[in-house]
């Protein structure tokens, strides 16, 4: 399992790379090995207010569906709209297959660097 | 008394003793002495096949099935070919759970695949469910997968079914939200009053093509004034009616729901029936139930499979769309069965009869003096008249084993016809009339 | 096999209608589409949908183990019996007083299941089980809100629960209180009580549960629910087991469910049509929906009319023949055949719960899945290649790797001791060579479909090529 020690990460299994004040939000590799093979994403539209540790979406596998849940508070500034047509990118490149980016952020103190994620999943595993 | 267990007295004490008991009693030790019952049922003693028969067939017997039936309100008494009530009494079909295995439910699957394709053809959607209840529960569930946080309102036309209404009414009371009624003018939608209902929290509008009335409305300004205020249109159609009317495609629906019962189902006293559901792609994890897929198996074969069951509540419990699992298969596999054996050309014969025969009628009751429209518009297979002595001539009617009109409003009854009535039997039907209001 | 649609020859067709003897009327709007119908003969028909049929399982065609299914055998004289045309050809709007054979179908039904259920009402309006709970969970709200109680907001559901359940009681308005079972599978009787409060509206339980053991602490979680002023629902999928020996209104339930067409014999259609009459006690009768058309407005109405009717006449004319000899009789037979079976099994395969159980059981195989790596989906599978229908799987949701079976009690000694041979011989498959298994079925219809692709690129409808 793959973690990016230069990330933050959110209990939720979601990582976050800010950067210029833009954080860019994906699922860890943790996460879409738990889900299985995703089917299909909803995603928000930008414009929309996201919420630390509320629903911003979904993302669907055969057998489960999971709420993304957002790491950071603020304004969704993109989406990744590449992702409709190819949810599998989020297993076969969960780090390069960014789900939104967020301006306006806040509410950045929960999340966790590489260490302390890895323990979080060695624990939940 | 009759009973289907196999097990004869020395099997069951048998097997009894395989499992280390001596009593029958034995296998309740769980339940408490206070709560099992002492005293046998008070129902009657079981019966021999025979006797059931007897005893079914004397209820049976109690109903009067009338010869000509013209009345319609949401059971339409189509012809139903031979071969459509023969087929679904197949043993495998009738027995067998839902398609969850699919390696053994191809039969099944593919049946329910063929039944979406036909109801996608017929109404132009792209996508349908394997169905839902009736036609009431279609528009509720419509209705549901409308609304979202920002709008909850369900706006529903007075000219929709009674039972229709009451059902939408049922299921936004379930969900803490709101369903405003739209008046009618002459009989229709008024358009005008519609256009201020639909404010920033209204989430759909449904209408009924043909409506309760039999009234053709003009659904496709009506769907484009329920787009221009960004709510969904759900259009409730008479399935075998668009082999000739416009399409819920063409007339802009973005969910098309209907009561199936008249592709092949008997009206039965109300059911069983079946709810029609179809929407276009974009919608299509919305849409509630069922939904059978095409994909492969592992060897490349061409396989069908319950698709999309991520929408469902056996995975998403309480955040499902809707709690439905089972559903009207069988209905839905007769209503295939049905369009396949119509064919293009008797579906649209058919549909065309059941608008001939209806104005046939239309136009001899009106002939009758004292007998006219209450209201003007183009209708399908229903109209409302007006006359005296509403009572005596469905009285009179009834005698004759006809089946009259459903009598609505002060003196109004709302006549149907199908291409099953004969001209003779027509005929006869309005003699009867006429006889009745020239006493 | 062929769709209908590739069979289609242009032109084809029955002759099913005479030439219209009234003149033809044009309505002013017209379709455009084109109707792309199958065009047919009706031997093509007759030919097609019997190679269907060949492809299903049904009850008659094997063993159907389908836990918290009761895939039990269907009379066919219950058949016979809805198909008399004094029932089928009966508008639903017909004057009373021409309807007096279907009213009476629907009065005994009643009567005969109130019985049953040790209700005091019923409704045969809900059209399947999941319709069933959504009608009386909504009485549970009517009760409430007849009252002024709006502060009831929660429904509790147990985590071994149907789907059903939860999803329900969100249709209804409510929040979703999931309380942990105890390790017997049993409710929790310190987690129910943590979860009760001023706002509980009520609790959904099944009993015997969904692990097959009947709740012996039953009254104390009705009187719990009460006292905190809720109510309690009874899902009648287990019906099965206690016909005739304990009644649902004896356990302290307010309102409940009862699946026609699992408990009283109707087939299930290969997913429907159901019926899921509902049954409540006195007070909660005046809740109870009806038909705008046909009784008038002022009442809840969950489709339209009077329901399933043709259902109801099967399961009446089930009830008519067991009566209340063979009522009792039906679900003694369901719970020994289960007990029978399941000891049959074990030796190989682990029960969850190694005790007497009630209609229905519920193996965990995670240990075999560690010891061999064949999962619960490989042996479902391999039962495929021999003729069985698999139990349900993974299912309830507390038992990881389960296999639910539910042998029914229309099942013989000597199909019970089949299902048991197999299932051992595919135990020491597993041992033998479980890359076999990994890779069943081998001999079905198709062998397994890949759902990934079904659900990424959905295809819901043939198109021409």
């Amino acid at each position: 399992m793959t973690i990016i020690p230069d990330l933050k990460y959110a209990k939720s299994h979601e990582w976050v790379k800010e950067e210029g004040g833009i954080a860019t939000v994906g699922i860890t590799d943790f996460a879409q090995d738990a889900l299985g093979d995703v089917v299909f994403i909803n995603l928000p539209e930008a414009g929309d207010e996201v919420v630390a540790g509320e629903s911003f979406g979904d993302v669907e596998s055969v057998k489960a569906v999971s709420d993304l849940v957002s790491p950071v508070s603020g304004i969704v500034k993109a989406v990744n709209e590449e992702l409709i047509d190819a949810p599998e990118m989020l297993n076969s490149d969960p780090y390069g297959a960014w789900i939104i980016k967020v301006e306006q952020v806040t509410d950045r103190e929960e999340l966790l660097d590489a260490d302390d994620y890895e323990a979080l999943c060695a624990e939940e595993g | 008394m009759g009973s289907y267990v196999p097990g004869t007295l020395s099997e069951r004490q048998q097997m009894l003793k395989a499992i280390g008991m001596e009593r029958e009693d034995a296998l309740y030790a769980d339940v408490p002495a206070q709560m099992l019952l002492t005293e046998p049922l008070n129902i009657p003693s079981g019966m021999s096949e025979l006797e059931v028969r007897s005893k079914m067939e004397a209820i049976a017997a109690e109903n009067k099935v009338f010869q000509t039936v013209l009345r319609g309100a949401g059971a339409y008494d189509h012809y139903i070919p031979s071969i459509v009530k023969y087929i679904p009494n197949k043993e495998e079909f009738l027995t067998a759970y839902t398609p969850y295995q699919a390696e053994m439910s191809q039969g099944i699957l593919q049946s329910i695949f063929e039944y979406q394709t036909m109801i996608c053809q017929l109404t132009g959607m792209d996508v349908s469910n394997a169905s839902v209840y009736d036609g009431a529960t279609a528009a509720a569930e419509a209705a549901a997968m409308c609304r979202d946080r920002k709008r909850s309102v369900t706006l529903v036309s007075a000219a929709l079914h009674p039972d229709a209404i009451n059902t939408i009414r049922t299921y936004c009371y379930g969900a803490n939200a709101e369903m405003r009624i739209v008046p009618c003018k002459d009989g229709k939608t008024d358009l005008a009053a519609l256009k201020e209902m639909l404010t920033p929290d209204v989430a759909s509008f449904v209408l009924q093509q043909p409506n309760f009335f039999g009234q053709l409305e003009d659904a496709k300004a009506i769907g484009e004034a329920v787009h221009e205020a960004k709510a969904m249109f759900v259009l409730s159609c008479d399935p075998l009616s668009l082999a000739i009317l416009p399409t819920p495609k063409e007339l802009g629906a973005d969910v098309m729901v209907g009561e199936g019962q008249c592709l092949g189902l008997p009206i039965a006293w109300g059911g069983p029936y079946l709810g029609i559901m179809a929407t276009t792609e974009k919608h299509m994890r919305k849409l509630p139930g069922r939904i059978v897929g095409e994909t492969h198996d592992d060897a490349g074969n061409k396989a069908y499979v319950l698709s999309l069951q991520a929408r469902e509540q056996h995975i998403r419990r309480e955040k499902a769309s809707s709690n439905i699992c089972s559903n009207e298969a069988l209905c839905a596999l007769t209503a295939g069965l049905y369009m396949a054996t119509m064919g293009p050309e008797g579906m649209r014969e058919a549909a065309r009869q059941t608008t001939a025969k209806a104005h046939y009628l239309q136009s001899e009751l009106c002939k009758l003096p004292g007998v006219s429209m209450k209201y003007a518009g183009e209708f399908y297979q229903e109209f409302v008249t007006v006359m005296p002595k509403r009572e005596a001539v469905l009285a009179a009617l009834e005698e004759a084993g006809i089946l009259g009109g459903l009598p609505l409003g002060e003196n109004e009854i709302l006549w149907c016809a199908t291409e099953k009535n004969t001209k003779a039997e027509l005929d006869r039907a309005v003699a009867i009339v006429k006889e009745v209001l020239a006493k | 096999m062929k769709l209908i649609f590739e069979k289609s020859v242009p032109g084809r067709h029955s002759s099913l209608l005479p030439a219209c003897d009234v003149p033809a009327y044009e309505l002013p709007k017209k379709r455009q589409a084109s109707l792309d119908l199958p065009e047919l003969c009706e031997n093509d028909i007759s030919r097609h949908y019997t190679q269907l049929c060949q492809r299903v399982h049904g009850v008659n065609c094997g063993f159907y183990p389908l836990g918290s299914c009761t895939m039990k055998y269907n009379p066919r004289i219950d058949e016979e019996m809805a198909a008399l045309p004094g029932f089928t050809n009966v508008h639903p709007l017909a004057p009373a007083s021409s309807v007096k054979g279907s009213k009476e179908v629907l009065e005994l039904a009643a009567k005969y299941l109130c019985e049953i259920s040790g209700m005091d009402g019923m409704t045969f309006q809900p059209a399947a089980g999941a319709h069933g709970e959504f009608t009386g969970v909504l009485l549970i709200k009517q009760y409430h809100d007849a009252r002024g109680d709006k502060a009831r907001t929660k429904i509790i559901v147990p985590d071994s629960a149907h789907g059903t359940n939860p999803a329900t009681a969100a249709m209804c308005g409510y929040d979703v209180v999931n309380v942990a079972s105890a390790p017997d599978g049993c409710v929790d009787l310190e987690a129910l009580k943590a979860a009760l409060g001023p706002d509980t509206a009520g609790l959904m339980l099944t009993n015997p549960n969904t692990v097959g053991i009947f709740d012996k602490n039953i009254l104390e979680i009705t009187r719990l629910v009460h006292e905190a002023g809720g109510l309690c629902y009874y899902d009648g999928a287990n019906l099965n087991a206690v016909m005739g020996h304990v009644r649902p209104g004896d356990m302290g339930f307010d309102c409940i469910h009862m699946n026609l067409h699992k408990t009283f014999a109707t087939p299930h259609g290969g997913g429907g049509p159901g019926a899921g009459a509902v049954g409540c006690k006195e007070f909660l009768k005046q809740f109870l929906p009806q038909s705008a058309l046909m009784q008038g407005e002022g009442h809840i109405q969950v489709r339209s009319f009077a329901g399933n009717f043709l259902v109801v006449v099967r399961a009446l004319t089930y009830l008519m023949t067991l009566g209340k000899e063979g009522i009792p009789e039906a679900s003694t037979n369901a719970v020994l055949n289960a007990n029978y079976l399941m000891q049959k099994i074990k030796g190989t395969f682990t029960p969850a719960f190694d005790r007497v159980c009630m209609h229905e059981f519920v193996l965990d195989l995670s240990e075999f899945k560690k010891e061999t790596g064949v999962s619960a989906l490989d042996v479902a599978k391999s039962l495929i290649d021999n003729g069985m229908h698999p139990p349900t799987m993974y299912f309830p949701l507390i038992v990881h790797e389960a296999l639910m079976l539910e042998p029914t009690e229309t099942e013989s000694k000597e199909t019970l001791d089949e299902a048991a041979e197999i299932f051992r011989k595919l135990f020491d498959l597993a041992h033998k060579d479980p890359e076999y298994m990994h890779h069943a079925p081998h001999h079905a219809q198709i062998g397994r479909p890949d759902e990934v692709a079904a659900a990424r690129n959905p295809v819901v409808r043939w198109t021409k090529a």
